[in-house]
């Protein structure tokens, strides 16, 4: 499938935070997004995955109506409820979203981001990192084409990171798209590059 | 959306959710209204439904601020903004979920409440069927309101106020169906089915604004 | 060693959790059977006793409904002296005693309502009446109500305590004010008459069971305060033993 951006710009207040950017990914392809803070890396990926209008252009899903509906969106907070076990969080999400074919199970996913076997403790039990990492494996429980990732790896160690590099280069393997905004290099397989650049004013 | 309505009760239910603060509230409203009117149990019998029915509305708002606002702080908002399955079917369930867990428990309270008050059986069922109509649609223009406060920080208090003034009419119908069970001449029938028909209404609008102004709310 | 230290040892010995837990082993089967056998005779004499000639039958709710209501403020007391425990002597089991506490007093209290509630519709035609000691045990009923809804809300079982133990003294100084205003609000009630200085005004036919049954409620009440205790004990090394998993899970990633 192809994913495709046509034009993107979007505003915060008065000033235009970017403008025409458009991008094309097709399976297994990644766009790996930099560019300093407060130049709008946030703001595309919310853009992208619906949650913000856009102020010009499009996006697009092969094969879905809303482009929404083909991604993953790991924002910076988790969506993990604290007071649920990790498992009731993992398999809310699954049954919600309706995990599809090629996802796994809750103890699976918690395995595939070295956490197995805390599956039944709640969420807010774990270390920061931990919840982070679990956050990821929602990722796994949830078949979606499209990853995309908003700084996935800010709050972790330097082997949970090689972990996360790991399991994208898995996805993109399976023929998954990601798009990440990150300062960290992430391990990415050949990924296109944008740069954001920051303020531009309205002429 | 099965899971959905699961995971709102187990949140509900589990330490630190609202579902007991809510009875409890209701329960504590009731009780000091005696000692501002006086312990004449005729007064008392006679404004115990009214009483019983502001009971309900304050504490059916207590809770509705965090109904949207909790999922917005874990990020849990956007992926819920994010599927497939329609916006206004995941509030409609919402509310379904939020009224069990913090609606039904109050409407269960009421007759033990009613007892306080000295009201006769007659009294108390009729709050009892005039709240379980009427309380849904609180939660369902309530949730309109959580959703147009749910990027406000202190958005309790708002919430409160834009959603009273909307709850009017469900206040006026049920306790005129009530005091209409209570007192022979007036006929129940009327009011208490224009009180269901609120309730139907606003379970159409409540969910569908909310949807709407979760949509516009992102940042 | 001096005297003073040895004779806070014991003190100390049972600040220790697992010795604690030891000793309630130990005395919790005895503490069970003097309650059972307190109960036995207690019900025995209840029922054995004649009735009133005006009241009938429904007398007999006083044994289980004075008990109960004595107890809901003992209870409180209880509550009270371990909030003091957790605030001025920082013993360790003081706030676990307090947090137990709350959900027996609302029971017995909400025994003593109940029961004072079916008293009441033979005696004054209605469920419920206003007065000065069915209010105020009804307040209490509320105030114990809101310290378990604290309990549960807070996630960290030491921070709550020292905070519900400032709740708790605040209500216990404050039960006297809502006694005295809520009596000066109404009284309808008939006046106590059970402890007056020139003796009990009732008959020592309702007296004897009457205490039997006040003896049995309170053993109960130490019976399961106990129990309770050991399981907080208990929960409370279940949460620590899952966040020591949690620790541990990712030690073993980082290996």
């Amino acid at each position: 499938m192809r994913f495709m951006a046509e034009n993107l710009g979007a505003r915060r207040g008065e000033e235009l935070l970017f403008r025409d950017i458009s991008f094309s990914l097709s399976d297994g392809e990644a766009l790996l997004v930099t560019g300093p803070n407060g130049s709008g890396k946030s703001t595309l990926l919310r853009v992208v995955a619906g949650l913000l209008y856009a102020e010009t252009g499009s996006v697009a899903a092969e094969g879905y109506e809303r482009a929404a509906e083909a991604c993953h969106y790991l924002g910076h907070r988790n969506a993990m409820k604290r007071e649920l076990t990790v498992e009731e969080n993992l398999d809310f999400w699954r049954d919600f979203m309706g995990g599809g074919e090629g996802a796994v199970s809750a103890t699976e996913a918690a395995e595939a981001v070295g956490l197995g076997g805390i599956t039944h403790l709640p969420f807010g039990y774990l270390s920061a990192g931990q919840q982070r990492r679990m956050a990821m494996a929602k990722l796994l429980v949830v078949q979606r084409p499209v990853w995309l990732l908003d700084e996935p790896t800010a709050a972790l160690d330097a082997a949970s990171d090689a972990m996360f590099g790991k399991l994208c280069q898995d996805f993109q393997a399976r023929g998954g798209i990601i798009v990440a905004a990150t300062h960290q290099p992430l391990g990415l397989k050949a990924p296109q590059s944008l740069v954001m650049k920051g303020f531009e004013y309205v002429d | 959306m099965t899971a959905l309505f699961l995971r709102d009760i187990k949140l509900a239910i589990r330490a630190g959710g609202g579902a007991l603060i809510g009875v409890l509230f209701f329960m504590t409203v009731v009780a000091v209204i005696p000692f501002g009117v006086g312990p004449d149990l005729n007064l008392l019998s006679r404004i115990g439904p009214a009483i019983l029915w502001i009971g309900a509305l304050l504490s059916a708002l207590l809770g509705l601020d965090r109904l949207f606002q909790a999922e917005r702080e874990d990020g849990s908002l956007d992926l819920l903004l994010m599927q497939e399955n329609p916006l206004v079917l995941t509030v409609f369930v919402k509310c379904l979920a939020h009224w069990v867990a913090n609606g039904l428990p109050l409407v269960i309270a009421s007759p033990v409440l009613g007892l306080f008050m000295n009201m006769n059986e007659v009294a108390i069922g009729a709050t009892l069927i005039t709240l379980l109509v009427g309380s849904p649609a609180l939660t369902f223009i309530g949730a309109a309101g959580a959703a147009v406060a749910v990027s406000l920080p202190r958005g309790g208090l708002l919430v409160s106020i834009l959603v009273l003034p909307l709850a009017i009419p469900v206040l006026i119908f049920g306790v005129s169906a009530t005091y209409a069970a209570v007192e022979d001449p007036a006929p129940f029938l009327p009011p208490f089915m224009i009180l269901t028909a609120i309730t139907l209404l606003f379970a159409v609008i409540g969910p569908f604004a909310a949807s709407m102004a979760l949509k516009s709310s992102s940042d | 060693m001096t005297e003073n230290t040895l004779s806070f040892s014991w003190l100390t010995d049972l600040a220790n959790p697992t010795r604690f837990i030891a000793l309630v082993n130990r005395v919790l089967p005895w503490l069970g059977a003097i309650t059972a056998i307190l109960f036995a005779v207690g019900l025995y004499l209840s029922f054995t006793t004649e009735g009133d000639y005006q009241q009938g039958l429904t007398v007999r709710i006083m044994y289980i409904h004075v008990p109960a209501a004595w107890l809901s403020m003992m209870c409180y007391s209880v509550m009270a002296i371990a909030a003091l425990g957790t605030l001025v002597w920082r013993h360790p089991l003081a706030d676990v005693a307090a947090k137990t506490a709350a959900p027996l007093g609302a029971a017995f209290t909400f025994l003593a309502l109940v029961t004072g509630s079916l008293w009441g519709k033979p005696m004054w035609g209605t469920w419920w009446v206003w007065d000065a000691r069915l209010t105020s045990v009804f307040i209490l009923f509320l105030m114990y109500l809101g310290l378990i809804a604290f309990n549960r809300a807070m996630d960290d079982p030491l921070r709550a305590a020292r905070v519900s133990a400032v709740m708790i003294l605040i209500g216990f100084v404050n039960i006297p004010i809502i006694k005295f205003s809520v009596e000066w609000w109404n009284t309808l009630h008939q006046p106590a008459s059970v402890m007056r200085l020139d003796g009990p005004t009732i008959d020592p036919e309702f007296l004897r069971p009457l205490f039997v049954m006040a003896l049995a409620f309170t053993m109960l009440f130490f019976t399961l305060h106990f129990m309770a205790i050991r399981t907080e004990i208990w929960r409370r090394r279940i949460a620590n033993m899952r966040r020591l998993a949690a620790r541990k899970a990712s030690r073993e990633v980082q290996r």
